[in-house]
């Protein structure tokens, strides 16, 4: 338990520290950004209680929102995610799921671009629409979602294959 | 009571997430507003702290282009310094009553932000070094933003490019007046709306602030004219206005502190 604690904790700095300091500055022909931040959401254990993820998510968000000074955007978002992810989780691995069994090292690779690209995709519809905050603009909104969503999922599976060994 | 209970309890994981939502989207709808946002900004002690602390190692990335700006504007002032007729002997100045109208502080940018569309940055100093709320920001270059939340060693400054900045600027040649306002389209450009049709608007000419807000001193250079057309009621011209500062790459600030700003409050009634 008390391991499993620690390395959510040391997870959770590193992932706001490098998005913070590495992946805001990138802007990427001009606006689009990575925010893997997210994989926090992603790999936290589907054991534990839905309360404790979705309060844990606001957190995330929030301290996201004070170093970028966007207000709550990432908070909604995060918190948005948070909630829905059961509703992913089945729709993307089925039976395991159900068992409640899942360990996101051991599932097959498709099942879990699956769950990253649903999981990313939603939460970057509604971090863009808080962002931009005008339905005049849709275009720009969807836009930012897509390009920026195929960075935030390349770079996500990529951390996670390179990242797998240490934390089984 | 009982059942409310109970649904509560049934409930609680959408109650929170309504409630968390909710709290967001406050904040969300609170930044959208100038000056309103409360509690969640980069300027206090641990977001302070770390941008700085950061910026002191991804400070000598680009330090060649900064000393490049700065020995520019070096010479720039020694020439003006140079080219001052040199009379100054004939006046009598009283340093005692000698008032000055704006002063100046320098501070560096540590974070810097252009891709969002209501943008942010942040500077290393604070209340601690008389900054506050309402100061205008403006770099060797140009017009950079106004000074937005204090701490005690950091502030946060509205971008000019944000959508909720609206700076009063001018034309340089006509004193015709219009507001900055930013369409979070592109970092390199403004737009300047509310300029009179009988205005000559040409393209290439030079846009400066225009001193009636009382940030700004009169004459800080914003842009030149791009390109420009009529708004829809065919009375204002609206104009797209290539900025002199690289927005993108912006270190050394000055801040800009009016010294009679009460005093014009004051007499304005609010």
């Amino acid at each position: 338990m008390n391991s499993i604690f620690s390395i959510h904790t040391v997870r959770f700095l590193v992932l706001v520290f490098v998005q913070v300091l590495i992946l805001n500055h990138i802007n990427f022909l001009g606006y689009i950004n990575p925010y893997i931040y997210i994989l926090f959401i992603a790999l936290f254990p589907v054991k534990n209680n839905r309360v404790v993820l979705i309060l844990l998510s606001f957190l995330l968000g929030l301290t996201v929102d004070m170093f970028l000074d966007t207000g709550g955007i990432h908070a909604g978002a995060c918190v948005f995610i948070a909630y829905a992810r059961p509703v992913i989780l089945k729709s993307s691995f089925g039976m395991i799921y159900e068992h409640q069994s899942i360990k996101f090292n051991t599932v097959e690779f498709g099942s879990k671009l699956t769950y990253f690209t649903l999981l990313t995709v939603l939460h970057h519809i509604v971090l863009f629409s808080l962002e931009i905050f005008s339905v005049s603009r849709i275009l720009l909104i969807l836009q930012k979602t897509l390009f920026s969503s195929i960075f935030t999922i390349l770079l996500s599976v990529i951390v996670t294959i390179i990242f797998s060994r240490k934390t089984k | 009571m009982q059942q409310i209970i109970n649904f509560i309890i049934r409930n609680k994981n959408f109650l929170l997430f309504l409630l968390l939502f909710g709290i967001s989207l406050l904040f969300t709808i609170q930044s959208h507003s100038y000056h309103k946002s409360k509690f969640i900004n980069s300027a206090n002690f641990l977001t302070g702290g770390v941008y700085n602390s950061a910026n002191n190692v991804t400070g000598y990335f680009n330090l060649k282009t900064q000393n490049e700006l700065l020995a520019a504007e070096n010479k720039r002032l020694r020439k003006l310094l140079l080219n001052v007729n040199n009379n100054a002997d004939s006046i009598f100045i009283d340093s005692l009553t000698f008032s000055e109208d704006y002063r100046f502080y320098s501070a560096n940018i540590i974070k810097n932000s252009y891709s969002l569309n209501n943008n942010v940055l942040t500077i290393n100093k604070g209340i601690n070094d008389s900054i506050q709320q309402d100061f205008g920001v403006i770099s060797s270059k140009g017009i950079v933003g106004i000074i937005d939340k204090t701490s005690g060693n950091y502030a946060t400054v509205i971008s000019i490019l944000n959508g909720t900045s609206s700076i009063s600027a001018q034309l340089k040649k006509t004193n015709h007046l219009g507001s900055l306002i930013w369409d979070g389209k592109d970092s390199k450009f403004t737009q300047l709306i509310d300029i009179p049709k009988i205005a000559k608007v040409k393209a290439g000419d030079t846009i400066i602030t225009s001193g009636q807000s009382s940030i700004f001193p009169k004459g800080v250079p914003v842009g030149t004219i791009e390109s420009f057309k009529l708004d829809q009621a065919e009375n204002y011209y609206e104009i797209n206005v290539r900025l002199f500062n690289d927005m993108t790459s912006i270190e050394h600030v000055y801040i800009i502190e009016n010294a009679n700003k009460e005093e014009i409050s004051n007499l304005l009634g609010n």
